[in-house]
């Protein structure tokens, strides 16, 4: 995610003091993040997280790493009002599966090259990481589940 | 579910300082033997902000639902700027890894699925080749073939180059799956990453 800052508004109130119906001081935390041209984003982060935790997990925050919080918390309340039940964890369960059966396609996959391989006795690389033979090119391994 | 009881406050109530009531909405979901649980949401949420989820939804999807943002918290916790969706930028970064890799080994394994079977008409080629005016002819023709397969860098080395080999696309078909149905498994990612390791990949 980008990390650009916006500049608050002199004149508009920003999203998050509209929505609270407050004055938009030169020092509002929200203004930078919140413009007013997207009431919805602050609206929903408002209705998840509540106006105060988000700002003490700004403040928690490195400035430059703000705008990302607050594009993640806007991410993680709109994947939470479409699905109150499982918000965004739906999506991580889901992609975790996907992994899951990918890796047991590729393991497969690599076995019949093996196989193959051996049948007609040459060299070959399995994807994903495992080198077999010596020789030719093959891809670079990543640790796939390595956070 | 644990419920509450005259005794023993949940843990919210127990964080809330305050009377665990026999309908309180947090017992069943906040037991007190797991305080770290209701902590995290509570400072992550807020506790007004849970019960009004709460209160939207059937009671049969409170557990999950709670459980849910139990994680959401936890991993605001550990990652306060990016939280869950670091988790989800990750296994997509995973998933498009598996994609290309996959893709690359189905290609060479068509190779050599094509080679086997040209081997094999040609063996056929050879036993039904009588009356074929060529059959002399291919059956030299399959012998020095056949042995040709052996020396592995007169016809493997170009199977071997990988380099190139980016098939355009995969056939794994990546649609996301409906949300609505899954069970869902709470695993920590740390250790869902683990599990997920396969030997065959060599540790970066």
């Amino acid at each position: 995610m980008a990390s650009s800052s916006c500049t608050s508004y002199a004149n508009s109130p920003c999203a998050a003091c509209k929505f609270l119906r407050r004055k938009c001081t030169s020092d509002c935390v929200f203004a930078p993040y919140f413009p007013p041209e997207e009431p919805t984003k602050f609206a929903n982060v408002h209705r998840i997280f509540g106006a105060s935790n988000v700002s003490k997990i700004l403040q928690e925050v490195e400035p430059h790493q703000r705008e990302d919080a607050v594009n993640s918390l806007a991410y993680e309340a709109e994947a939470r009002l479409k699905d109150p039940v499982y918000g965004c964890v739906g999506a991580i369960s889901i992609l975790q599966r996907q992994v899951i059966r990918l890796q047991r396609e590729l393991e497969e996959t690599n076995a019949d090259l093996m196989r193959y391989a051996s049948c007609f006795g040459a060299e070959t690389t399995s994807f994903g990481g495992r080198k077999s033979g010596g020789r030719g090119g093959g891809r670079d391994g990543e640790g796939y589940g390595g956070y | 579910m644990a419920s509450s009881s005259s005794n023993s406050p949940c843990a919210a109530c127990k964080f809330l300082r305050r009377k665990c009531q026999p309908e309180c909405v947090f017992a069943p979901y906040f037991p007190p033997d797991q305080p770290q649980k209701f902590a995290n949401v509570h400072k992550v949420f807020g506790a007004s902000n849970v019960t009004k989820l709460l209160n939207e939804l059937h009671p049969s999807q409170r557990e999950d639902a709670v459980n849910s943002l139990a994680y959401e918290a936890d991993m605001r916790l550990r990652d306060p700027v990016y939280g869950c969706v670091g988790v989800i930028s990750l296994l997509q970064h995973q998933l498009r890894q598996l994609q290309m890799d996959l893709s690359c080994a189905k290609s060479e394994l068509s190779k050599y699925q094509s080679l086997g079977i040209l081997h094999q008409s040609i063996g056929i080629n050879l036993l039904g080749g009588g009356t074929n005016a060529n059959a002399n002819a291919n059956a030299t023709a399959t012998h020095q073939y056949h042995h040709q397969f052996f020396p592995r860098e007169q016809v493997f080395g170009g199977f071997v180059d990988h380099h190139n080999h980016h098939s355009g696309g995969s056939n794994y078909d990546g649609g996301i799956l409906a949300i609505g149905q899954i069970a869902t498994q709470f695993q920590q990612p740390r250790a869902a990453a683990g599990d997920d390791v396969r030997r065959t990949v060599d540790p970066s």
